[in-house]
C-alpha cells in the first residue's frame, strides 16, 4: 500500500511537471498547411476539368492519385517527415498521410526482404485504419439497408 | 574487493582506464561536446547498406580505435564486454564475431556501458585477467525503427522525448597503472515507480537514479559536494530536474557539479526536446570528454551514474510499466 501510494504521488508530480504542447500554435500549424494540400487537390481537380469530356467523379479519382503520387515521392526525398513534424495533423488527416503512412513503413523495411520486408510491413501503421475504416462501412451499410 | 554498505564495491587493486575511443554521428557532432569526440562521421549509413550494419561498423571502429591506442590487438584482448539497445544484442554480438576475443554480452538498457565497466573492473580486480575491452553504442535510426516508427513518417515528437545517440565508446580497462582509474561501483537494483508513459523516459529512470546514488552516499559515508562531477547518463532535462527534486527531498542536494550527458550532448539550438538517450549517449561522453578531463587532472572525482529503462515494445504495449536500472561508478584521476 505504501509502495502504492508512492507511485501514485510519483506520477502527479511528473504530470505537473511534463511540459505540454501549445494547442493554438499546432492548430495554427496543421490549419495552413492541411488547408494548403486540400487547395492544391482543389487546383488539381478543377484543371483536370478543362480536359474535354472529363466526368467530376473521374477527376476526383485522377486528383486522389495525384495526390497520392505526390506524397510518396516526398516520402521517399525525406520531405514528408519533416512538414509531419510542423503540421502533425495537418499532413496526416488529408488522403497524402495515408500515402505517406504507407510509404514509410516500405522504405524502412525494404532491406528485410521484399516479401517479408516490404510487403509484409508496408501496412504496419495503415492497417489498423484500413481495419477500422472497413468496420465502420459494414455497420454504416447495415445501418443503410435497416433504414 | 570487497562490499561496503549495502549495494557497492570498493576495488583494492583499482582497475586503470588506459585508453578510450568514441566515434559519432554527425547530428551529434554539431553538440555541444563536438571537440572532444575522437571521430564524427559526415553520414550516418557509415558506408553500409543499412542501419543495422552501420551501427555495428561503429562498434567495430571504436573498439579497433581504442586497442590502436594503446598499441594493443585483437590477440591481446582478455575479454570483450558489451551491448546495445538492438533485440538480442546484435551490434554487439557481431563486434565480437569479428574480432574473435572472449565475450560477454549485457544488457542494461542504456546503462549498458556503465554495466560493462562493472564488469571489466570486477575481472580485473580479482587479478586473473589484465584487460576488459568494455564497448557499447547505439544508434538513432535502427532504435527508432525498433522501438518507434519508420523515420519517414510524418509525426510529431512529444516534448518529452529524447533522441537516441548515434554513436559508440570503448573503454579500455587495464592492471597496467593510468591516470584514471575506477575505485569504486554500485550496482543498481530494477526500480519502477510505475511509469508507463514511454515517450517520458527521463520520468521513468530517475527514480532508479536516485535508488543508486542514494545508496551509494549511504553506502561511502559522502555527500555530493565530495566529487568534482556527478554526471547521469541519460535522464534528459526534465529528468535530470526530477533527480535534483528527489535527491533533495532524500537530504542529498545536488550543486552545479551535477551534470546530465543526455542534457548536453546536443545543443539547445538542435531541437531534441529532452536531449539524448541511448547506450551511445553515456559510453561516447564518457570516453571522450571525461575521461579526458581526468587524465589531464581538471577533474579528480567523477560519479558516473548511468540509467537505462528496461522495457520492450511488447511489455508496453501490454501495458507494463517501464522497470528502470541505474549502475554506478565513481573514477577517480591522479594528480598530475
Amino acid at each position: 500500500m505504501e509502495v502504492f501510494e508512492r507511485d501514485k504521488k510519483y506520477n502527479e508530480y511528473l504530470n505537473s511537471k511534463i511540459p505540454k504542447t501549445k494547442p493554438w500554435p499546432s492548430l495554427f500549424h496543421a490549419f495552413w498547411i492541411g488547408g494548403l494540400i486540400c487547395l492544391f487537390g482543389e487546383v488539381i481537380k478543377d484543371l483536370l476539368m478543362l480536359i474535354p469530356n472529363m466526368s467530376v467523379e473521374n477527376a476526383s479519382v485522377w486528383e486522389s492519385i495525384i495526390l497520392i503520387a505526390i506524397a510518396s515521392i516526398l516520402t521517399g526525398f525525406g520531405v514528408y517527415d519533416k512538414l509531419g513534424a510542423y503540421a502533425g495533423a495537418g499532413t496526416i488527416v488529408p488522403i497524402t498521410g495515408f500515402s505517406n503512412s504507407i510509404t514509410s513503413p516500405a522504405l524502412e523495411f525494404k532491406r528485410e526482404g521484399f516479401i517479408f520486408g516490404l510487403c509484409a510491413k508496408m501496412f504496419i501503421i495503415s492497417g489498423p485504419v484500413i481495419v477500422c475504416g472497413v468496420i465502420a462501412s459494414i455497420v454504416a451499410g447495415l445501418i443503410y439497408l435497416i433504414f | 574487493m570487497r562490499k561496503i554498505g549495502k549495494q557497492t564495491i570498493e576495488f583494492e587493486n583499482m582497475p586503470n582506464i588506459i585508453s578510450s575511443y568514441s566515434i559519432v554521428g554527425p547530428k551529434e557532432g554539431k553538440g555541444n561536446f563536438s571537440q572532444y569526440f575522437h571521430k564524427i562521421l559526415d553520414d550516418d549509413l557509415f558506408f553500409q547498406d543499412s542501419y543495422e550494419k552501420a551501427e555495428r561498423k561503429l562498434f567495430l571502429t571504436a573498439t579497433q580505435e581504442a586497442l590502436k591506442k594503446c598499441d594493443m590487438s585483437q590477440q591481446d584482448i582478455d575479454v570483450l564486454i558489451g551491448g546495445d539497445l538492438m533485440n538480442q544484442i546484435i551490434s554487439s554480438n557481431f563486434n565480437a564475431r569479428e574480432l574473435q576475443a572472449p565475450f560477454l554480452g549485457v544488457f542494461g538498457a542504456c546503462s549498458t556501458m556503465v554495466e560493462s565497466l562493472i564488469v571489466g573492473a570486477c575481472l580485473i580486480d580479482g587479478n586473473g585477467f589484465k584487460n576488459a575491452v568494455c564497448v557499447t553504442g547505439s544508434h538513432f535510426s535502427t532504435a527508432e525503427k525498433q522501438f518507434r516508427y519508420p523515420l519517414e513518417l510524418g509525426t510529431q515528437r512529444p516534448p518529452t522525448s529524447q533522441w537516441t545517440v548515434t554513436g559508440a565508446g570503448c573503454i579500455i580497462l587495464s592492471s597496467k597503472d593510468s591516470n584514471v582509474k575506477i575505485t569504486k561501483a554500485t550496482i543498481g537494483k530494477v526500480v519502477d515507480w510505475n511509469v508507463c508513459d514511454v515517450n517520458n523516459m527521463g520520468g521513468a529512470m530517475a527514480p532508479a537514479a536516485l535508488e543508486t546514488l542514494y545508496t551509494f552516499f549511504e553506502d561511502t559515508q559522502t555527500k555530493p559536494d565530495d566529487y568534482d562531477l556527478i554526471l547521469t547518463g541519460d535522464l534528459g532535462k526534465l529528468g535530470s530536474e526530477i533527480l535534483r527534486d528527489l535527491m533533495e527531498f532524500r537530504g542529498y542536494k545536488l550543486g552545479a557539479n551535477y551534470g546530465d550527458c543526455g542534457q548536453m550532448i546536443f545543443s539547445n539550438e538542435q531541437k531534441v526536446f529532452q536531449g539524448g538517450s541511448g547506450c551511445g549517449c553515456v559510453a561516447s561522453v564518457l570516453s571522450s570528454y571525461v575521461i579526458d578531463r581526468l587524465k589531464c587532472g581538471k577533474l579528480k572525482k567523477v560519479i558516473v551514474v548511468a540509467t537505462g529503462a528496461l522495457m520492450s515494445t511488447i511489455s508496453s504495449q501490454q501495458g507494463d510499466s517501464i522497470p528502470c536500472i541505474a549502475h554506478l561508478v565513481l573514477l577517480e584521476g591522479k594528480d598530475v
